[in-house]
């Protein structure tokens, strides 16, 4: 008998006693000998011990140590002892979704202080408490606006991660949806090319700041004129930079999504990560997920639901605003703790930092001979280069120099088989970025 | 309880960064830097450790209490897949490093691929994608295999049948992949009947979501035959895997018929469920539908070399951008691992015997609307305490005074004041027989004084609150509200 498992023999005699039964089988007796499994061929079970060793040797395989500057997407920050140290807080990652607002204050209000916090960041009314990450975030973004206006035809920027771009088109095949993508530029959006898409019949743009290349835009200008044409406009962000620059809610954004894996969750290879959805106080109710909303108890004391469940699937079922039901509650609620170290001081000094290493290892790279800094626009923490062979043969190369360089783009732009895109966040030092600077010199060299 | 921003005092940090060791000299133009101020608290790193420790204790969770909430599979969840996921090996990975050199990632890779081989036995399906983010992600990613598959066919498939005992997440995943939704009524059994299935197929059926056993925890003896009806008009199988706990060794959703399944890794496999999430939904298919699974995938090459795999064209693309929720997946692998063939077995047995002890204990004192062994769930019905206005809810909130947290109540929607319970392997019968003298104590009360109920509960921080106004005067940020 496995440790999970309390009952004994006599405990199950006590029971199939009370249950009128002779045996543990007799109760199975709706699965007839005919469904019975053709094969269950699971190894046998193995101690805690033994796993340990087994997984810290699977775990060795995987290489975490070299210097990276990888990102696309996904930031390699620092993540204070304290997020981890109280969310394994087994009151926190044991408890299921707040069905009951008695037993979940403390998931519901921590989860009203995430939406608060990623109101403020973004300066926009409404916000849910997460969705599962960045891509099906954006993905529930232009369904939300589809809802909203009724129309069918979305256009999206060449700067959006062409990782969400797969993930949209992906989910969208089958739907009568009419796409328009705009071409693909290192700096600001092309506003020729895109107010040339926009007509009566455009539900959504989809823009991303910054872009995938880390280029800053400023999109109040796009932003004007699709409201002029009732085209809702929707905004992926990078968290982190928003304690720079300029916000969505003062572009006047619809409907921003971003991926919040930059705020205290660590990389995980992929997941769990933190979708987060903010919008205009007017759209609440047409946005998917759940929120949680301020009320009064019995006594008028403060506190706090799910609310507008009348969206949700499990009321509303085929008529539904969304399909989501677990979310992910505790990586919401690890990056409340985060955003509550850092405190408006020290958001704005992570920016800060993280937009000076860039710049430094942007400064340096351009006097490397052979290395192009491709930008036509100012950036964030993130840059392309465009080096004088293949972007991935020197990566490989700088692999065995220790250095995880960066990200090379003919994975999603066959064009550009010499470019990579390097991120630099507040972890790498400056004794770092000058010895991958040396290490990149030595392999363009041979 | 104060919010953080509420103890918020200017100059106060909770975190120190390291000091610029750059100096560089281009600045951000003006007219991209934001002009309004991030709100964010001040606070110092115990004013948060002391916050967020404080409203960690208003919470009931499974290491503090019996979590009954029935569909949602309550269990322990072990400590050491906890340690294992948070191994440096694992948890710092980055999620595109495979794309630089699948050689930095062979660990994770093993992980991936083994989980596909050993979720495929389980179930009786081909082969696994690991992506789906949590269920009703790997609900819609089914729906749209059933799409793919049916387009490659040149099929002409408008709609899905879905029972009314179904989850709400199965008729919304299949409306969000473009099918109408056909409900099929439950018998008095239980469970669907063969003839009311076989009334609405038609040539148009792209496919049936079923949950086996149901949300009444009644495993359908008929199930394989509807299998057999559906296949006859090439429609899909799908197996909604939420009620996996009860059968794990016993029946195999692919020897019963379906082609499609997703698994919930937090719920039978043991992963914690953190509040509201993160889950995982892999989800398995038969040998033809294989082609159409998301990308990348995992396959072991000679000499055991792991690699992604992108080279499929009928692929429905990406349902999200890497490998799934991977910590989750891993967290789910290491409870298999512990657990082996046995051990699994023995889940489903102590599920499902637990599951019957609560019924029969109970049973005299609450209406039981399907009467017949039950598996790993069971449902009643209030409606014998609502006649003195006495509500599930009443009841659920005087079980939180008690120190449990309430079973799941009003699901499914076909039971009247449903009370659905579901204990779980892991609680001893000690453990239950405190719940089972509770909710008896719950029943004579209603009897006795069903008054009282409209004071429950008492020893919590906060009692009934007003959704009524929550939804109407819709209060989600602090910075509005001020």
């Amino acid at each position: 008998m496995s440790s999970f498992i309390a009952n004994t023999a006599q405990d199950v005699d006590e029971m199939l006693k009370i249950i009128g039964k002779k045996s543990i089988d007799s109760l199975f007796s709706d699965i007839q000998p005919r469904h019975e499994p053709k094969s269950f061929n699971i190894p046998p079970g193995i101690s805690e011990f033994e796993i340990l060793t087994k997984f810290n040797l699977i775990a060795e395989k995987n290489n975490v140590k070299l210097v990276s500057f990888l990102g696309a997407g996904f930031y390699d920050h620092y993540v204070p002892q304290v997020v981890g140290a109280l969310s394994s807080r087994a009151e926190f990652y044991t408890a299921y979704t707040p069905y009951q607002p008695e037993t979940s204050q403390g998931i519901l209000q921590s989860l009203y202080e995430f939406q608060s916090m990623i109101a403020t960041l973004t300066d926009m009314d409404m916000v849910n408490a997460s969705l599962y990450d960045g891509g099906t975030a954006l993905y529930e973004a232009m369904m939300m606006a589809i809802r909203i206006n009724r129309r069918k035809k979305i256009i999206m920027d060449g700067g959006v991660s062409p990782i969400y771009r797969k993930i949209i088109r992906s989910y969208t095949s089958n739907l009568d949806i009419e796409f328009k993508e705009a071409s693909v530029v290192h700096g600001r959006a092309d506003r020729k090319e895109i107010l040339g898409m926009l007509d009566k019949n455009t539900s959504a743009i989809i823009l991303q700041n910054p872009n995938f290349f880390g280029a800053i835009d400023d999109h109040s200008d796009i932003i004007e004129s699709a409201h002029k044409l009732g085209i809702l406009v929707i905004e992926s962000v990078y968290p982190v930079s928003l304690g720079i620059l300029k916000t969505p809610g003062e572009m006047d954004v619809d409907i921003v999504t971003g991926e919040g894996q930059s705020l205290g969750i660590p990389l995980n290879f992929g997941g769990p990560y933190l979708g987060f959805m903010a919008t205009k106080k007017k759209y609440v109710r047409k946005m998917p997920g759940r929120i949680v909303g301020q009320t009064e108890d019995k006594e008028g004391s403060r506190c706090f639901v799910n609310t507008l469940q009348a969206r949700e699937q499990h009321i509303r079922r085929e008529k539904a605003t969304s399909n989501i039901c677990t979310n992910v509650a505790l990586c919401a609620v690890q990056a409340s703790m985060f955003m509550s170290l850092l405190g408006k001081r020290g958001l704005i000094d992570l920016a800060q930092l993280n937009f000076e290493k860039a710049e430094f290892a942007r400064e340096m790279l351009e006097s490397v001979k052979g290395v192009e800094v491709k930008r036509s626009s100012p950036t964030f923490n993130e840059f392309t280069v465009k080096l004088p062979s293949d972007a991935s043969d020197v990566v490989k190369k700088m692999i065995k120099k220790g250095f995880a360089a960066g990200f090379p783009l003919s994975r999603y732009y066959p064009e550009m088989k010499n470019y990579l895109l390097i991120a630099v966040t507040e972890k790498r030092t400056r004794q770092e970025i000058i010895d991958f600077v040396d290490a990149l010199k030595e392999v363009l060299c041979n | 309880m104060q919010l953080i921003f509420e103890k918020s005092v200017a100059g106060r940090r909770g975190y120190q960064l390291p000091k610029s060791d750059v100096n560089v000299t281009s600045k951000i133009p003006s007219q991209y830097i934001r002009k309004t101020e991030c709100q964010w608290p001040e606070v110092s790193e115990l004013d948060v450790v002391r916050h967020f420790t404080r409203l960690s204790k208003l919470n009931y969770s499974v290491d503090a209490n019996f979590y009954p909430l029935g569909s949602c599979t309550m269990k322990y969840n072990p400590k050491i897949s906890e340690t294992v996921a948070s191994i440096d090996g694992f948890a710092n990975l980055h999620p595109v490093l495979p794309q630089l050199d699948p050689d930095l990632v062979q660990g994770a890779l093993q992980v991936l691929y083994e989980m596909d081989q050993l979720l495929s036995e389980i179930a009786g399906m081909h082969c696994f994608t690991m992506q789906p983010l949590a269920g009703a992600h790997g609900e819609l990613t089914g729906v749209m295999l059933i799409s793919a598959y049916h387009r490659a066919k040149g099929n002409k498939k408008k709609y899905i049948i879905v029972p009314d005992s179904a989850h709400g997440t199965n008729p919304a995943s299949a409306t969000i992949a473009g099918y109408d939704i056909v409900s099929v009524p439950t018998d008095k059994n239980g469970v669907l009947s063969l003839k009311d299935i076989e009334d609405k197929i038609t040539d148009e059926l792209a496919g049936v979501m079923l949950t086996a056993p149901n949300t009444l925890g009644i495993f359908n003896s008929d199930v394989d035959k509807i299998s057999e009806a559906v296949h006859k008009v090439d429609g899909l199988m799908y197996y909604d895997g939420a009620n996996l706990n009860a059968v794990l060794g016993r029946a195999r959703p692919g020897d019963l018929g379906f082609d499609i399944v997703h698994i919930n890794l937090h719920k039978t496999f043991a992963t914690p469920h953190g509040g509201g999430g993160p889950g995982s939904g892999p989800v398995g298919v038969k040998k033809s539908l294989c082609e159409f699974l998301p990308i990348s995938r995992v396959i072991k090459k000679k000499d055991d070399v792991y690699a992604l795999d992108y080279d499929y064209s009928k692929s429905i693309g990406y349902v999200a951008a890497f490998y799934g929720n991977f910590s989750v997946i891993l967290k789910a692998y290491v409870y298999i691992m512990m657990l082996g063939k046995e051990g699994l077995k023995e889940v489903s047995d102590h599920a499902v015997l637990n599951a019957n002890y609560i019924m029969e204990s109970l049973k005299k004192y609450f209406d039981l609307p399907f009467d017949r062994t039950c598996m790993h769930e069971c449902v009643f019905s209030a409606s014998r305490q609502e006649k003195n206005g006495v509500h599930a809810i009443d009841i659920a909130k005087f079980l939180i005074d008690k120190g449990f947290h309430p079973p799941t109540i009003y699901f499914p929607l076909i039971v009247k004041e449903a009370i659905m319970i579901e204990p779980t392997e892991t609680e001893s019968k000690q453990q239950i027989d405190e719940f089972i003298e509770v909710m008896i104590e719950a029943a004579k009360l209603a009897e006795n004084n069903p008054e009282e109920f409209k004071n429950f509960p008492k020893t919590t921080s906060v009692c009934r609150p007003d959704e009524v106004k929550a939804a109407r005067d819709v209060a989600c940020n602090y910075f509005l509200n001020k």
